[in-house]
């Protein structure tokens, strides 16, 4: 049964990452929903937040066949439950809507949403929440006109307890358990 | 680069010196004890070939005549030597001619590093001459690759290009030389690498696990043992045979496991999959424990997943965990390397034989050698079968030789009827199915091995592919014996068209030229025989002819290679005919 997940991913900040990321979903012919990625917690380790519809099987598959590309740390692979997430998403409506009462204003107020300027000619608020948020508050935003709309990828933190630093002294700790082995390897 | 290195000790080089990228290029791969490249000289990789024109005494280069040739000579070189394949090509088209030999050795697992030469980093993505993304082309077919863009990079470069390509499980490497990058000057240290902060080349098997597979061995009344190639990677043919001798396991080859394991072993029951042997594919869905073995559940091996082997539990020993449940859902998972788990095996099994069990395998030869083999082998008074001269060959070199092939039907009759006797003795192209691999593959082999013989099979519609290379065989004196078993046909496609396609061939069957007299163009001396008679004297000759040399054998136009289990039928419900 397909689900929506969300894969996050933890790499080093090398060229070519993303790309060697994308192919995998290419092969697979899936297409993914949003992403995003940013410097993690960790100075120099940076975090893919990949949202994709699939089966629990292929994900699993997917988010291992990434895990081994050199440069990546570590992949997890996670539905909504785990997660706490966050979407943004800009409007840009013309500046007279406002001007047909509180309508507007309210809808602003209703969705928690914010004015992030105001132009003789335009208006842009800011709205963070879940896709079904943003996308609410943009039908109701549609009739008094929307001139541009964007909806950043998904970013989202785990609820697992296991952190990525203790991954890192685990793979800090494989390498030392190891040296000795990939010593003699040739 | 944020590579963080382990010294290696003896290989720690510390001598520092001004040199040019292309110098400390060449000085890393000598460090790295490359003693053999396969290349060819364009534009972008001048300034490495001026360089090498001062290093041909302390390695060979082979100029091949297409860079395909070059990478799958690369390949065969690497799958006997057992350590990279060294490939030099320049920028553009000759970057792109990679293509088919990296996907072929990242489906194999072969090591190589691939050095293309690039236009001026200052060019870069401005569509100049000969400029190729070659790191966004071959991004999904290779396990490592970079552009290197100064001349500092390359040493620390390569060294982590070497360690990535032969550790784990290997794989192809690519590394974009800018042309800058070649001609600037670095200061020049070398060390070799064992460690790539982001890698985990060799997992650490978890013990609990290796209880739980030892106590299904213990346990198990039917079991069967899948050797795949890893095992031969691993270095593990040893202990694997302790293994299967200890607990009396059947066991079973891949197409790339085979001559791994002794074919006149009493455990041996053949090769699985699609055109494999009857017994181990009937039984695959007959046993209560399958062993995969540094192998990885391939399509040609499995046939219809969910009719493969679902009354068995499933051990898999695989290095690469992505490999792990990927097509068969395992019971016991051993995520590391081969060797390591079967040493660990090996004191926590009991002694056993399952002698009846074992029975059951040999009635099912019985069948096989009734309804096919002795068909191919002794056809009586048709033309002659691949599997008689296969058969003849291997009865006349006692099974010792190194056998190459390239893709199709010949390479099937020689996975059947070549009875392996010793190690590290098959270079075939397995997952990606490369016609035009044979040839060139067989140049790399005979320069790794000079001291034992190679006998390359082919068809008639690959040896087509890559015919250029009897140019590369006949000027370096490689000891390549080609046997052509020519059927006029892209034979396997055609039996495709005769079973599945109601007979209807189209564009299988070959206007073929005059294969000798190409032979003899290039420098290769060749005979053409087509009579029974001629077989058993001719592969005498052949065998004890000193130097390459071109055998085309005229066989049966039309025969078939069966057993078969139909792209997608169940194991079990093989075809005999």
């Amino acid at each position: 049964m397909k689900k929506e997940y969300t894969l996050t991913i933890f790499t080093e900040n090398k060229i070519g990452l993303l790309h060697r990321i994308t192919v995998i979903f290419t092969r697979r012919h899936l297409s993914i929903d949003s992403l995003n990625t940013s410097e993690s917690e960790v100075r120099g380790i940076y975090r893919f937040t990949i949202v994709v519809t699939t089966t629990e099987a292929m994900v699993q598959t997917v988010t291992k066949q990434i895990e081994k590309q050199i440069g990546i740390l570590k992949a997890f692979y996670h539905t909504e439950d785990e997660l706490v997430y966050q979407e943004i998403a800009l409007y840009k409506v013309p500046t007279k809507a406002f001007a047909h009462g509180d309508d507007v204003e309210s809808l602003i107020r209703k969705f928690n949403a914010r004015i992030l300027t105001i132009e003789p000619e335009y208006i842009v608020v800011e709205k963070t929440g879940h896709k079904q948020e943003t996308q609410q508050l943009f039908r109701e935003l549609e009739p008094y006109g929307i001139l541009q709309f964007a909806r950043s990828g998904r970013i989202a933190l785990t609820k697992q307890i296991k952190e990525i630093t203790t991954y890192l002294k685990e793979l800090e700790q494989y390498h030392l358990d190891t040296e000795e082995e990939v010593l003699t390897y040739n | 680069m944020e590579t963080k290195t382990k010294s290696k000790g003896a290989g720690k080089k510390e001598t520092t010196e001004k040199i040019s990228g292309a110098e400390a290029l060449l000085r890393s791969l000598l460090a790295e004890g490359v003693d053999t490249i396969f290349g060819y000289i364009g534009g972008a990789i001048m300034p490495v070939y001026d360089a090498l024109y001062n290093y041909e005494d302390q390695m060979k280069h082979v100029m091949v005549r297409h860079e395909q040739g070059a990478i799958h000579a690369a390949q065969g070189y690497a799958r006997i030597k057992r350590k990279p394949g060294i490939c030099f090509t320049t920028s553009g088209p000759g970057a792109t001619n990679l293509v088919t030999g990296l996907a072929d050795a990242m489906l194999d697992s072969t090591p190589l590093i691939c050095i293309t030469g690039q236009v001026g980093a200052s060019l870069l993505g401005s569509d100049a001459f000969q400029e190729t993304d070659v790191v966004s082309v071959s991004m999904p077919i290779t396990k490592w690759n970079y552009q290197i863009t100064t001349a500092e990079e390359i040493p620390e470069v390569v060294a982590k290009a070497f360690f990535i390509a032969n550790s784990g499980r290997p794989g192809p490497v690519v590394l974009d030389i800018t042309k800058n990058a070649q001609i600037e000057e670095l200061e020049y240290t070398y060390e070799q690498t064992a460690m790539v902060h982001s890698y985990v080349p060799k997992p650490i098997p978890v013990m609990s696990q290796i209880e739980k597979a030892a106590e299904l061995i213990n346990e198990s009344q039917r079991p069967l043992v899948l050797l795949g190639q890893g095992v031969t990677i691993s270095g593990a043919e040893e202990e694997f045979k302790t293994f299967v001798e200890k607990a009396g396991l059947p066991i079973a080859a891949t197409l790339l496991g085979l001559s791994s394991f002794p074919t006149n072993h009493s455990l041996y029951t053949g090769m699985l999959g699609m055109h494999g042997n009857y017994a181990p594919n009937i039984n695959t869905n007959k046993c209560d424990l399958l062993i995969g073995i540094g192998m990885r559940f391939d399509d040609r091996v499995t046939g219809n997943l969910n009719t493969y082997a679902k009354q068995a539990k499933v051990i898999h020993i695989e290095i690469d965990p992505s490999e792990i449940d990927k097509n068969v859902k395992t019971d016991v998972a051993i995520n590391c390397d081969a060797k390591q788990a079967l040493e660990l095996l090996i004191p926590k099994i009991k002694s056993n034989s399952h002698e009846a069990w074992l029975e059951t395998f040999s009635d099912l030869h019985e069948i096989e050698y009734q309804k096919v083999i002795s068909k191919d082998v002794h056809p009586g008074s048709e033309m002659m079968h691949m599997g008689e001269v296969v058969n003849a060959l291997s009865e006349l070199t006692n099974g010792e030789a190194i056998i190459v092939t390239d893709v199709g039907q010949h390479q099937m009759a020689s996975a059947r009827y070549y009875g392996f006797m010793k190690q590290n003795s098959w270079i075939t192209s397995g997952g990606l199915g490369t016609m035009g691999f044979g040839i060139p593959a067989g140049m790399g082999v005979a320069l790794a091995k000079p001291d034992r013989p190679i006998f390359v099979f082919v068809g008639d519609g690959g040896f087509q592919m890559t015919v250029q290379e009897l140019g590369t065989i006949a000027q370096y004196k490689l000891p390549v014996k080609i046997i052509l078993l020519n059927n006029n046909f892209l034979g396997m496609v055609r039996q495709w068209q005769e079973l599945f396609f109601k007979g209807r061939y189209a564009s299988t069957e070959l206007v073929n030229p005059n294969f000798l007299m190409i032979a003899e163009g290039f420098g290769v001396p060749g005979k053409q025989i087509s009579d029974r008679d001629d077989l058993k004297t001719e592969l005498e000759n052949l065998i004890a002819f000193d130097g390459p040399f071109l055998l085309e054998v005229k066989v049966q136009q039309e025969g078939n290679i069966f057993p078969m289990v139909p792209a997608g039928g169940t194991v079990s419900e093989m075809r005999l005919d």
